[in-house]
């Protein structure tokens, strides 16, 4: 039986949809439900990983590293994985998550820009950690790009390669092409990553798996950015029809997510016409609750926030844009100096 | 007033655009550009423009000191030290472009005349240049507690260096906030877009100070710190008015480039050689003042 190994984002991805205020006590308690379904890495970090917390992403509400140690002595068996990308957290923040107990580091680049990963690459194999390259908004490049950039952080040294739908803007038939390119012309494990903007997250992960994937996220009850992740439990039970070996106790992460994260989560993570819109022009899944924010501070209509920053091809990290776009849109004629 | 003469080591893209914008200097003058590629682009562009050249790196130069009174360094941080500890043995001057961080934090319209008179200064990085004239202009009016700022740049205009070293960018800039800035604490965020055609060089700069009720003096601050950066880097300027929620006031800033040598999209690298040059200026500015007064002494 193929073995595929599941990876839990909910305290991660998750920490966008909860405004980046998790708990120490939910931290602990999520991290307990993870371990006794034996699900072998979660990942804990700010939504944006290492160093995210701020003003332009939202400030954390207890410190991450303080949350990265109350998972980890809850964690058992189960390894702590944490989410860096250079520009946003440095070399510093990486070491001080390996203090409080990470395992993993996944270093994320914008599909295109995998050279500003090496640093960060390199440290994390100086320090043991299973490391993992994650080329984000994989939907905007090409599949020969994506390899030319996977190619790069293999020479770097990273172990898995992920394909990272962001925006959750990609096609079946687009993620098994671009996971079978990277199969075939790199060495590493490959992973998928999932957005359900347009409810295809299980289908695209089927599709991953199908391809070659070996590493698949998701989140319990979808709690991630924009309509969420994979949901993990949900994938657990698909893969164990579908005859692949997760090592996941199915009746236990489907209590963890029913018991404890579902009485947390502040929204269901359905999906609304602005997620919709995400998927549907491709924006950064995060870019979610700061555009209705941004639409209901200037009266404007979200989706036309949304569709004129799929049109500016803006990138994961520029929340920045959000309101000026919307007031933009409220006064077209404004100008200054 | 004799103007003083220029070295500029690197004919990379830097050390290129920074020959142009030193001929429309009032106080400096383009004397020799040192690379270590005789066929490299800024070595045949210096040629053709009539200055010196030398393509045997900082040994040439410093066998030839009469060239030169002043140097700007547009290499690496890893050279940069060696460079200036020979540049400085000569009795001259040295501004670093790079990330190296010996000398003090320079940053026209905030602290350029404190350290004109400094052996080697540091211009901090693009982003530091874009966004430190507001954290400091606010916290004249208003004391800012804290800092951020958020440099986006197109793929295009970010280098190799800079791309194998983005830490260093987020943990200088960060530090400049801080000294330059007057921000308590500081941080600095880059982000690269890849879209074609490039992205204008923009910069996003949030606070927070301690005081609520400053807004009228923080928006005049802002508007005069913008006109006197406009003074060097004509392109430079908000996409929109401030936007002020409570404590936390937002800028929105974009950096439109000459166009000397890189295209105008790369505000980001033009802001910086733009920033050296008016240091330059203030340094040769300074070192006639000494000079004129030495001479007064001695007509006595």
């Amino acid at each position: 039986m193929t073995k595929l190994t599941v990876l839990d984002v909910t305290l991660r991805d998750g920490s966008h949809s909860m405004r980046h205020a998790f708990t120490e006590q939910q931290v602990r308690d999520v991290a307990r439900g993870l371990r006794k379904a034996k699900v072998k890495y979660f990942e804990v970090s700010h939504g944006d990983g290492l160093g995210g917390s701020s003003l332009q992403y939202g400030f954390s509400k207890v410190d991450e590293l303080k949350l990265i140690e109350a998972a980890r002595e809850e964690c058992g068996d189960s390894a702590i994985s944490v989410l860096i990308l250079p520009g946003i957290g440095v070399k510093e923040d990486l070491k001080n998550a390996v203090k409080a107990g990470a395992k993993m580091a996944r270093v994320a680049t914008h599909v295109t820009e995998a050279d500003v990963a090496g640093q960060h690459i390199y440290l994390s194999r100086e320090l043991g950690l299973k490391t993992v390259g994650f080329l984000m908004m994989a939907h905007m490049a090409s599949t020969s790009v994506i390899v030319e950039q996977a190619k790069l952080f293999e020479r770097y040294g990273a172990e898995i390669i992920y394909v990272t739908d962001s925006a959750g803007a990609m096609l079946p038939h687009e993620v098994k092409e671009r996971v079978a390119a990277l199969k075939s012309h790199v060495s590493c494990e490959i992973g998928f990553h999932a957005h359900n903007n347009l409810s295809l997250a299980m289908a695209n992960t089927i599709a991953a798996v199908e391809a070659g994937a070996t590493y698949v996220d998701g989140s319990l009850r979808s709690l991630g950015a924009g309509s969420g992740n994979t949901q993990t439990e949900v994938m657990v039970a698909v893969f164990n029809r579908l005859g692949y070996e997760t090592g996941i106790d199915l009746y236990s992460v489907i209590d963890v997510a029913n018991e404890v994260v579902a009485p947390i989560m502040p929204r269901p993570q359905e999906i609304t016409g602005s997620s919709l819109m995400m998927g549907y022009a491709g924006v950064y899944s995060s870019f979610l609750l700061f555009t209705q924010e941004a639409a209901k501070k200037y009266n404007v209509d979200e989706r036309e926030i949304l569709l004129e920053l799929g049109k500016m091809k803006a990138v994961g990290g520029q929340e920045d844009l959000i309101a000026e776009i919307a007031r933009k849109i409220a006064n077209p004629t404004q100008t200054v100096n | 007033m004799a103007k003083l003469k220029v070295a500029i080591l690197g004919s990379g893209n830097i050390g290129t655009d920074l020959m142009y914008k030193i001929e429309r200097s009032d106080y400096l003058t383009m004397s020799v550009i040192v690379g270590i590629d005789p066929d490299s682009e800024g070595i045949q562009r210096a040629k053709a423009r009539g200055y010196q050249t030398i393509t045997n790196g900082i040994d040439g130069l410093v066998a030839c000191p009469e060239l030169f009174d002043i140097v700007f360094d547009a290499t690496t941080a890893k050279a940069h030290s060696m460079h200036s500890e020979r540049v400085l043995a000569l009795g001259k001057k040295i501004i670093d472009l790079t990330p190296a961080a010996i000398g003090p934090f320079v940053v026209p319209c905030a602290n350029l005349e404190k350290f004109a008179t400094a052996d080697n200064v540091n211009m901090v990085t693009c982003g530091g240049q874009a966004t430190i004239p507001i954290v400091y202009a606010i916290n004249q009016v208003a004391d800012v507690d804290y800092a951020e700022i958020v440099a986006t740049v197109a793929s295009k205009s970010a280098g190799p260096g800079t791309r194998a070293n983005i830490d260093e960018f987020t943990r200088t800039t960060a530090n400049a906030i801080e000294d330059v800035g007057g921000a308590n604490r500081g941080k600095a965020i880059i982000i690269l877009n890849p879209a074609d055609p490039p992205i204008m060089m923009r910069d996003t700069v949030h606070v927070l100070v301690n005081e609520g009720d400053k807004e009228q003096e923080i928006i005049k601050a802002i508007e005069d710190i913008v006109l006197a950066v406009q003074q060097y880097v004509p392109g430079y300027r908000m996409t929109s008015a401030p936007i002020f929620n409570g404590k936390q006031v937002s800028i929105f800033l974009e950096v439109e480039g000459a166009g000397d040598f890189f295209p105008t999209y790369s505000g980001n690298l033009d802001i910086m050689t733009a920033a050296a040059v008016q240091v330059g200026n203030e340094i040769a500015k300074q070192y006639h003042e000494i000079v004129r007064a030495n001479e007064a002494e001695v007509s006595k």
